[in-house]
C-alpha cells in the first residue's frame, strides 16, 4: 500500500494524491475554527448577559481602558494579518526570502501587539482595576456604581483567552520560519503555512471584536 | 487455512509500536481497554451505591461518603467511559474500514486524542486518591464554588478530556467527507458513519462550551471572579445555562452512536435491507441539530420564566419524532426478516425494549408540569439509566459482540454471553424499573439514607443490580477469555454474513494498512436483496 516513486515526500501514506491531503487538511481546519468560534462564544455570551444586567456600569468601567492602546493594538494585529497572507503570496510566487520576511514581520508584530497589552495589564495590576476579588480601584469614573469588578473579570477572561491565541500563534509563527528556512515548505507544498494562515485571521478577527465590545462602547 | 497472513494485532511488534501507533485501529482498542478500565470502576462505584442503599440507615459509609460515590461514579461513567467509549473505541477500529480509507484524516492528532483522554483521566484518578468530590457530576454552583474537596483537579480532567473529544470528533468529521473510496457516496454510507457524523458535529460544537465553562469555575474558585457568584453581582444560574448547553447536547453525543451499532446490528441479523435508510440518516442529523435547543429543560425549578418553560418543553417533544421514526425503521426492518438470535442481536432486541421506555419516560419529564413534581427524584435517576445504561451501554455490549472476531479475530462462546445479555436485561429491569416508582412516591435522588416505607423497592433494585453487575462483568471476560490462541478464527471469515467494507474486503483482524488493495465498492451496505453473502465460520 505504499506510493509509488514518483509521490513527493510530503505525501502522507494514508493519502491518494496531494490534492486529497490539501483538501482534508483545510476541511479540518476550517472544523476547528469552528470550535474556536464557539469557545469564545461562551464568554460573548457572559458579556452580552451582564452587559444587559448592569449597562450603565459597563460604559463607566470601560472609561478606565486606554483606547489609545487599544486602538494601537488593533492596528497592529491587521496589520500582521496583512504580512501573514503576503507570506503565503510570496511563498506561492517561489519568493522564499520574501516569504521569511513576511513571516518574521508578523511574528514581530504579534510580539508587538502582546507588549502593548502586558503595558496594559501592568497599569490594571497596580491601580488595582482587577476581576472579582482582587478588585481595588475607587477612581471617580466607577464612584457611583457597583459591581465593576464584573467588567473586569469579563474583560480578562476575555483578553487572556485571546492573548493565549496570540501566543500559541507565535509559537507556530516561529516553527514556520524555521520550516521555511529549512526549504521545508516551498511553492508545491505550504499548507502549514495557509493553515496558520487561517488560525491567525481568525486570531485577528477575534480581536476586532473585542475592541469596540471593550474600548469603544463610552 | 492456517496461512500467516499480517495483521494489525501482530504487526509490527513491540511496546513502543503501540504507543506510538498511528494506526486508527490500535488507538482505537488502547480507548477500548482504557474505557472497559473506568466502566468497571465506575461499576464497583455504582454497586458501592447499591450495597448502600440496600437497607434504609447508614449502613456501611457515612453520607460524606456516599456522596463522594456517587459523584465519581457519575463523572467517571460520563465523562471516561460512554463519551469516549463508542466514538473512541469502536468508531476509531470501523469507521476508516467503513469507508475503505487507509486510516482516519488526521492520524497524529488521533493518538494525541488518545493521550490527552489520558491526561484528563490522571487528573480524575488524582482526585480519587486526593479524597474524592462531593458535588455531583453537574457541579452546579454555588455548591461547587464552596466545596471544600477536590473540585478543581476533577473539573481539570473533564476541560482536558473535552479536548480529546474535540479532536476526535473534528478528525472524524475530515475523514467521512474527505477520505471515503471513490463511489462512496452519502447515501451508501452505513448509518453508523452517519451516526459518527451526527456525533462529531455535536462534539465540535458542543465540547468547546463546557471547555470554557469548566474554565470559568475552576477561575471562580481560584481567583474569585465573580461571574457565578451573587455575592460579587454574578449569578449562579448562569452556570447551569452554560453547563446544559454543552451537556443536553452531549447526552446526544452519548446515544448518536448507540444508534448507530442498532442500524448496523439488525439488518445484518434479520438479513434484510434497512428500513428507511435515509430517514434513519436524517433524524440522526435533526437530533443533533434539536439537541442544541433544548438545555432548558433541565432548569424547569431553577426559577426560568414560564415563558422559557414552554418554550423549552415544547421543543423538548420535537426529540421524540426523529427518536420514533428510528425505532419504528428498525421494526420494520426485523418485519419479515431472517432473524437470527445471536448474541448482538439479544443486545439490539433489548435496546430496542430498554430504550424505548428509556424515550418515552423523557417525555414524562419533558412536561413541565410533571417535571416540577418528578424533578431530583429517582424517576429522573430511573430514565437516565434507561437510556444511558438501557440505550447506549447495552447498544455497546452489542456492537463489541457483534465487531469482535472482525477486531480481535476470535469467537466469544456464544451460549455464555447469550446468557449474559440476557442477565444485562432482566438484572437492569429488576434495577431501575423499581427507581421509576420510586421517584413517583417522592424517594429524593443524592440521598444515602431513607425512610422505611421506601426499603422494599430499594432493596429489590440492589438485589437485581447484583445481577446486573455479574453479568456485565461475565460478558466481557467472555470476550476476553476468547482471545486464547486455540480460538483464532479463519481469516477470511464473516461470521454474521454482513455487507459493509470492513467485513466484505479485509481480513479478521484486518491487515495493518486496512486493505491489501484500494477496495472497489460492489453493492450497498444492506443490500439483502440484491446479493447473497454467506456468513462464513471457520477455526
Amino acid at each position: 500500500m505504499s506510493h509509488d516513486n514518483s509521490s513527493p515526500s510530503f505525501l502522507q501514506h494514508h493519502f491518494n494524491d496531494v490534492e486529497q491531503q490539501y483538501d482534508t487538511a483545510k476541511f479540518g481546519m476550517w472544523a476547528f475554527i469552528l470550535t474556536e468560534v464557539l469557545t469564545f462564544g461562551g464568554l460573548f455570551v457572559a458579556y452580552v448577559v451582564y452587559r444587559s444586567w448592569y449597562p450603565e456600569m459597563f460604559i463607566n468601567a470601560n472609561l478606565l481602558l486606554d483606547v489609545n492602546k487599544g486602538l494601537l493594538n488593533t492596528v497592529v494585529l491587521i496589520t500582521s494579518s496583512l504580512t501573514m497572507a503576503l507570506a503565503i503570496w510570496a511563498i506561492q510566487k517561489k519568493n522564499k526570502n520574501l516569504s521569511l520576511a513576511m513571516l518574521i514581520l508578523t511574528f514581530i508584530f504579534a510580539f508587538m501587539f502582546l507588549g502593548i497589552k502586558y503595558l496594559e495589564y501592568s497599569h490594571k495590576f497596580e491601580v488595582g482595576q482587577l476581576p472579582g476579588e482582587y478588585y481595588s480601584y475607587m477612581g471617580p469614573e466607577v464612584a457611583h456604581i457597583n459591581n465593576p469588578h464584573i467588567f473586569f473579570s469579563i474583560y480578562f477572561l476575555m483578553t487572556g483567552l485571546h492573548g493565549l491565541h496570540v501566543a500559541i500563534g507565535m509559537g507556530l509563527i516561529g516553527w514556520l520560519i524555521y520550516a521555511t528556512a529549512k526549504g521545508n515548505l516551498h511553492s508545491e507544498y505550504y499548507t502549514p503555512m495557509e493553515m496558520i494562515g487561517i488560525f491567525w485571521h481568525l486570531v485577528d478577527l477575534i480581536w476586532i471584536y473585542l475592541f469596540p465590545l471593550f474600548y469603544l462602547i463610552g | 487455512m492456517t496461512e500467516n497472513k499480517k495483521n494489525y494485532l501482530t504487526y509490527p511488534k513491540g511496546i513502543m509500536s503501540w504507543l506510538l501507533t498511528l494506526d486508527h485501529k490500535r488507538i482505537g482498542l488502547m480507548y477500548l481497554f482504557g474505557g472497559l478500565a473506568f466502566f468497571f470502576l465506575g461499576g464497583l462505584l455504582a454497586m458501592g451505591m447499591r450495597l448502600e442503599l440496600a437497607a434504609p440507615g447508614n449502613d456501611f459509609m457515612s453520607n460524606d461518603t456516599y456522596n463522594n460515590i456517587y459523584t465519581l461514579h457519575g463523572a467517571i461513567m460520563i465523562f471516561l467511559f460512554i463519551i469516549p467509549a463508542i466514538p473512541g473505541a469502536l468508531g476509531n477500529i470501523l469507521l476508516p474500514l467503513m469507508l475503505g480509507a487507509k486510516d482516519v484524516a488526521f492520524p497524529r492528532l488521533n493518538l494525541a486524542s488518545f493521550y490527552i483522554y489520558t491526561l484528563g483521566a490522571l487528573f480524575v484518578l488524582y482526585t480519587i486518591i486526593a479524597g474524592g468530590v462531593d458535588t455531583g457530576w453537574t457541579f452546579y454552583t454555588p455548591y461547587s464554588t464552596t466545596s471544600t474537596s477536590n473540585v478543581i483537579p476533577m473539573t481539570m480532567g473533564i476541560f482536558v478530556i473535552g479536548f480529546s473529544s474535540i479532536l476526535t470528533g473534528l478528525n472524524f468529521i475530515a475523514t467521512i467527507h474527505k477520505m471515503r473510496i471513490p463511489g462512496l457516496t452519502w447515501y451508501k454510507l452505513p448509518l453508523f458513519v452517519w451516526a459518527l457524523y451526527g456525533t462529531s458535529l455535536v462534539q465540535i460544537t458542543a465540547t468547546p462550551v463546557i471547555a470554557i465553562t469548566m474554565v470559568l469555575l475552576i477561575l471562580e474558585r481560584l481567583l474569585g471572579i465573580g461571574i457565578f457568584d451573587p455575592a460579587l453581582g454574578g449569578d449562579p444560574v448562569l452556570y447551569q445555562h452554560f453547563f446544559w448547553f454543552y451537556s443536553h447536547p452531549a447526552v446526544y453525543i452519548m446515544i448518536l452512536p448507540a444508534f448507530g451499532i442498532i442500524s448496523e446490528i439488525i439488518p445484518v441479523h434479520s438479513r434484510k435491507k434497512i428500513w428507511g435508510y435515509k430517514f434513519i440518516a436524517f433524524s440522526t442529523l435533526s437530533i443533533a441539530f434539536i439537541g442544541f435547543l433544548v438545555w432548558g429543560h433541565h432548569m424547569f425549578t431553577s426559577g426560568q420564566s414560564v415563558f422559557s418553560q414552554i418554550v423549552f418543553s415544547f421543543i423538548t417533544y420535537f426529540v421524540g419524532i426523529p427518536t420514533g421514526v428510528k425505532i419504528f425503521s428498525w421494526i420494520l426492518t426485523m418485519y419479515k426478516g431472517q432473524v437470527s438470535f445471536t448474541p448482538p442481536m439479544l443486545y439490539a432486541l433489548s435496546f430496542l425494549f430498554l430504550f424505548t421506555i428509556g424515550g418515552l419516560t423523557g417525555i414524562f419529564l419533558g412536561a413541565v408540569a410533571l417535571d416540577i413534581h418528578l424533578h431530583d427524584t429517582y424517576f429522573v435517576v430511573a430514565h437516565f439509566h434507561y437510556v444511558m445504561q438501557g440505550g447506549t451501554i447495552v447498544a455497546f455490549l452489542g456492537g463489541l459482540h457483534h465487531w469482535w472476531p472482525k477486531s480481535m479475530g476470535t469467537m466469544y462462546n456464544h451460549t455464555i454471553a447469550s446468557i449474559c445479555a440476557f442477565g444485562v436485561f432482566i438484572g437492569f429491569n429488576g434495577t431501575f424499573f423499581p427507581q421509576f416508582l420510586l421517584g413517583l412516591r417522592g424517594m429524593p435522588r443524592r440521598y444515602a439514607t431513607y425512610d422505611p416505607q421506601y426499603a422494599d423497592l430499594h432493596n429489590y433494585s440492589s438485589f437485581w443490580s447484583v445481577i446486573l453487575g455479574l453479568s456485565i462483568f461475565f460478558a466481557i471476560m467472555n470476550l476476553l477469555w476468547s482471545l486464547r490462541k486455540s480460538n483464532k478464527l479463519d481469516p477470511g471469515t464473516n461470521p454474521w454474513g454482513a455487507m459493509t467494507l470492513e467485513w466484505t474486503h479485509t481480513t479478521s483482524p484486518p491487515h495493518p494498512h486496512n486493505f491489501e488493495e484500494e477496495p472497489v465498492l460492489e453493492h450497498g451496505p444492506y443490500d439483502y436483496d440484491k446479493v447473497i453473502v454467506k456468513p462464513t465460520f471457520k477455526k
